[in-house]
């Protein structure tokens, strides 16, 4: 007698999980923390030090007192905790940065049900949070040998010009700015290679970056420093790409990707702020849910006629 | 019930805020600093025995069709008293309160007490609901004061603390890290207390696979054939 299997679905599978997704993510990210290193000193590996094991302790700890299955083997806070340190400057006081660690895992990923259900990027969260926290000591931009320097678009949104670093420092990263985002030729590396090993499609970060760039070209300022300044490259390759806050689908993503540019390019050029690339993600992770189902694949007969 | 569990009920079984979870508003506005949460605690508290005590004992007179306007018009009395009190006596608690004080009127507590509690009960009870609810939320709102002006402000009832003094986390003394303060209590009350929150079960029914699967893949029901 013929035996017809049948089994729920998904019936593809593939051999990616969350763990070599993770990675992945961690290994594009090396290349942006030596940049670091070498940019604004050792202090730097000790930030992005204690985020990381904040982030996996804190993820332990959490998932023992609720009595839940241990996810830290899927490197997922190993991610948020190299994103976060990325995202703070190097001169945090390290309480500080230990402090927006636990937010990060505990108030935004675990309290909404742990990976894949968080609604909103950890990193990004964290460190608005933090920006609300401790303003100081989150805007002050240290170099090692004890200058310090305004970050380029603070500069700009003063109208000192004359400051500004050169094109070639800006893309190297000799530049104020938190640790991680400055050097735009690491973080494109990085973006590059998640973009081979296809953990990331190229929709978000294109959309996002062309926005920027066309918006700033529209509005009179110089694409090329919008482009390389703030944590536009580290936001669109890294950060608005995540899976569980950003939509599944492809005109999503690019929908996802437009929206951030041009909240972006608000809070740039009429904000309060000099920057404005967590908050544009931020808002955009707010509305996934929505633009997901705008952009819903329709059934092939047509649908809709019930 | 005994007198002594009427009391205690509003502590931590019952308590207003955490349990019952009314009169968000104000703890949430006026927990930022010890002594704003004091003076809120004991004003509403003041109102909320006042008004228990002649809701309960007008329980009789107040026609059932008309009673929510009553005990309204009866809050605001008390809660205009309090006010002049306050503004006579401690005109710098007045300034701190600011529109909350007023506010008291329409707290849900005290609303919440007279409908579910002071219509139905003899005046001794009502007053001793009243006390007990009234140290359940003054308790609550002086433990997230502390929380937020010991870590926000770095100080506590306005003497600074060593360490903390320099290294404050001041969004708990803005409204989003009255949230946080207010959701991580929610959560350690429902801890130790029997109040857990109900699991959510998910059956067979809704489940698109139920035909095939009859919950072996989600381990809820045993399968039947």
């Amino acid at each position: 007698m013929n035996k017809l299997i049948s089994s729920v679905s998904p019936h593809i599978n593939s051999n990616s999980t969350t763990q070599k997704i993770m990675l992945d993510v961690v290994i594009a990210l090396i290349p942006a923390a030596i940049a670091s290193v070498i940019i604004f000193g050792a202090r730097s590996l000790l930030v992005i030090g204690v985020c990381v094991a904040v982030c996996i302790l804190s993820e332990w700890g959490f998932e023992k007192i609720c009595k839940k299955e241990n996810t830290i083997s899927d490197l997922s806070a190993v991610v948020t905790g190299m994103l976060l340190a990325f995202n703070l400057p190097v001169s945090i006081p390290l309480w500080q940065a230990a402090f927006g660690s636990i937010v990060a895992i505990v108030v935004v990923k675990q309290l909404f049900g742990g990976i894949g259900q968080n609604f909103a990027n950890p990193a990004i969260t964290a460190r608005i949070i933090m920006m609300t926290a401790f303003s100081g000591t989150m805007t002050s931009w240290v170099f090692p040998d004890a200058s310090s320097s305004a970050t380029p678009l603070a500069l700009i949104s003063k109208g000192q010009i004359s400051g500004l670093p050169s094109y070639l420092n800006m893309f190297l990263g000799y530049h104020g700015g938190c640790l991680g985002e400055t050097c735009t030729l690491a973080l494109l590396l990085g973006g590059a290679y998640l973009l081979v090993k296809r953990v990331i499609s190229w929709h978000t970060p294109t959309a996002f970056i062309a926005t920027v760039v066309i918006m700033s070209f529209i509005c009179g300022k110089d694409p090329l420093y919008q482009f390389m300044s703030g944590g536009l490259v580290i936001g669109a390759f890294f950060m608005a790409t995540d899976y569980s806050s950003s939509p599944a689908t492809k005109w999503g993503k690019i929908i996802f990707g437009i929206g951030c540019g041009l909240i972006t390019v608000l809070i740039r050029f009429w904000g309060n702020f000099p920057e404005g690339v967590s908050f544009s993600i931020l808002l955009m992770n707010i509305l996934t849910p929505y633009i997901e189902k705008m952009t819903r694949a329709k059934p092939l007969t047509g649908g809709g006629k019930v | 019930m005994t007198k002594l569990q009427n009391f205690t009920k509003g502590i931590i079984k019952e308590n207003p805020v955490l349990v019952l979870v009314l009169g968000t508003c104000p703890t949430l506005a006026t927990s930022t600093n010890v002594m704003s949460a004091l003076g809120m605690g004991a004003a509403t508290t003041i109102v909320l025995l006042c008004s228990n005590v002649v809701i309960s004992a007008l329980r009789k007179t107040i026609p059932d069709k008309v009673r929510i306007p009553c005990f309204i018009v009866l809050i605001a009395g008390f809660v205009t008293m309090v006010q002049m009190l306050v503004k006579a006596f401690s005109p710098a608690l007045d300034e701190a309160l600011g529109i909350y004080l007023p506010l008291i009127v329409v707290n849900c507590i005290i609303l919440g007490r007279a409908e579910m509690f002071a219509q139905k009960n003899s005046i001794v009870d009502s007053a001793i609901d009243g006390l007990g609810m009234g140290a359940g939320f003054t308790l609550t709102l002086v433990m997230m004061g502390t929380i937020r002006e010991v870590f926000g402000n770095g100080t506590w009832l306005g003497f600074p603390i060593p360490v903390l003094s320099d290294n404050n986390i001041s969004i708990l003394t803005m409204a989003p890290g009255g949230f946080f303060v207010f959701g991580l209590l929610i959560a350690v009350v429902n801890k130790f207390s029997q109040n857990k929150p109900k699991k959510r079960e998910f059956g067979c029914e809704g489940c698109p696979s139920a035909d095939i699967c009859h919950g072996k893949n989600c381990g809820e029901v045993e399968a039947d054939d």
